[in-house]
């Protein structure tokens, strides 16, 4: 049986459920981290780790059709996972940045959400997000339908690369780990391309 | 024998207590530590450093636990995470040592430390320090002001700035391998703002040597400006007549001007500078306001008379 059999043969076995619990301990494990050692930055160390996650992940939601066209190994049925919990982590980051980091302070965000370029991408990133999240389930596919629901979905594409551009802009220089992630997205999207022109 | 090294150790926290036993422990240490290098012929300036007396410049404000001020640096020849000076820097040789003091002075040459240090009075300067992403420390420099060292030098009269250029040694000095940055950092001050008395070049800091991630064996301390015009490991000082070139603005001018005083009401274009995180305080912590020249106003707002701080920010 070659790998991709075997894979595949073990996709169906294994259930979806599992993951939302697996990919929540990351962040439960960066959490429980910062409150047991601090160190200099505990609001940087979280509110980064958190938005690394969320970037990995959708990198990894992203990287289920490619696996399946190119190595043949079918992992579609975890992918609705790996989106929501990517969403999770988006919101999480969001969340310490409100909370933590500006502790409510509105008009410094408001400032924060109209001038600055880089939080401004972020947070288009998240709106783009949000109806991706409300329509992964079931019901919403239905109702839909598979073309208008395909649509809502292709946010995603936008979504990694303003992900990847959010964390490259915060940077006071070039910095070969953010850079990296915006190429993996750019590539990433342009697999599609052709698809998506067809 | 070779650079004083201590047994002792700082916990993550020093309570005050321990850091003010500890203190007189040290100040025993050195004291045989001197004894034992003028018998080997070398008085290290590390010995100096702990002699420093107190200042009337030094801020009543608790200073940040030593374990975050020497583990969160911003020291790009070392890489460009926090942690990577300190995971890297100790790569770093700092003795020998020498500083090239040259341009408009009638004492040009090429000074051992330890001789720039046999004349120079240390003190303790407990300082506030802002860096430029927003966020602060209080640190217990050791260190002696530039004024002093200037004066040594002798100025000729048409001097304006001073320049300041950090060690380009790549084979220590990873960071530097990355070519697209232009090494080596440099730096610079106007006349009167190097001439100072708040302006610092330090050697030590928690009355310690400094370590290398925080700019051994000398670095520049100027407390009302952002944290990057405090120039690091520093070689050469250099007086000149026209504004002499600094990294960061030869980078990106538009972010980062020749300037660079603390200003709450001039942003960084892409983040606010009207407050800053403070280092150490903590997940839940809110941040604090920054005061204009990072609350050193009353004594250098009078070197900026007449000019517009949002164009020369």
């Amino acid at each position: 049986m070659s790998f991709s059999q075997t894979a595949n043969s073990a996709a169906r076995k294994v259930p979806a459920w599992p993951l939302y619990p697996i990919l929540l301990l990351p962040g439960l494990w960066l959490f429980w981290s910062v409150l047991q050692s601090p160190g200099p930055n505990p609001v940087e160390t979280l509110e980064h780790g958190l938005g690394e996650y969320a970037l990995k992940l959708l990198v990894l939601g992203l990287l289920v059709t490619p696996l399946r066209d190119l190595v043949g190994v079918n992992l579609i049925k975890y992918r609705r996972a790996i989106g929501l919990m990517a969403f999770f982590y988006v919101c999480a980051h969001l969340l310490v940045y409100l909370v933590l980091d500006n502790q409510f302070w509105w008009d410094a965000l408001v400032k924060d959400i109209t001038k600055r370029p880089y939080i401004i991408v972020g947070v288009l990133a998240f709106v783009i997000l949000i109806p991706l999240a409300i329509t992964s389930n079931n019901r919403a596919i239905r109702k839909l339908g598979p073309k208008r629901w395909r649509l809502i979905h292709y946010g995603a594409y936008l979504a990694v690369i303003l992900g990847a551009a959010h964390f490259v802009m915060l940077k006071r220089t070039w910095q070969t780990e953010p850079l990296v992630y915006l190429a993996i997205a750019l590539v990433l999207v342009a697999y599609r391309v052709p698809k998506l022109i067809r | 024998m070779g650079r004083f090294k201590t047994a002792l150790k700082y916990s993550d926290i020093t309570p005050k207590a321990d850091f003010l036993n500890r203190r007189q422990l040290m100040a025993g240490a050195a004291g045989v530590s001197l004894a034992g290098g003028l018998a080997g012929g070398l008085a290290t300036p590390a010995v100096a450093a702990m002699n420093a007396a107190k200042s009337k410049w030094s801020t009543t404000q608790e200073p940040t636990a030593y374990e975050d001020v020497i583990s969160y640096n911003n020291f790009y020849e070392f890489g460009t995470g926090k942690g990577d000076p300190a995971q890297h820097a100790h790569a770093l040789t700092t003795d020998p040592w020498s500083v090239e003091i040259g341009g408009l002075v009638n004492n040009p040459g090429n000074y051992a430390l330890e001789d720039i240090l046999k004349d120079m009075t240390l003190e303790e300067r407990i300082y506030r320090f802002r860096c430029v992403e927003a966020w602060a420390m209080v640190v217990p420099w050791v260190g002696f002001q530039l004024s002093d060292l200037i004066a040594k030098a002798d100025p000729q009269g048409n001097a304006k700035y001073v320049a300041f250029e950090t060690l380009m040694r790549p084979e220590e000095m990873h960071g530097q391998k990355n070519g697209s940055f232009p090494w080596p950092y440099v730096e610079g001050l106007r006349m009167d703002e190097a001439m100072h008395p708040l302006t610092l070049m330090a050697t030590g800091l928690y009355d310690e040597p400094l370590p290398n991630q925080n700019g051994a064996p000398l670095r520049l301390v100027v407390p009302w400006k952002y944290g990057f015009k405090s120039i690091k490991s520093i070689v050469k000082i250099t007086l000149t007549e026209t504004e002499p070139p600094a990294t960061w603005n030869l980078i990106n001018a538009r972010e980062y001007g020749f300037y660079s005083n603390v200003n709450p009401n001039v942003s960084h274009p892409r983040w606010s500078q009207a407050s800053h995180r403070v280092i150490g305080s903590g997940l839940f912590a809110s941040k604090e306001p920054t005061e204009m020249f990072n609350g050193y106003g009353d004594a250098v707002a009078g070197l900026y008379d007449g000019m517009d701080l949002s164009k020369n920010f």
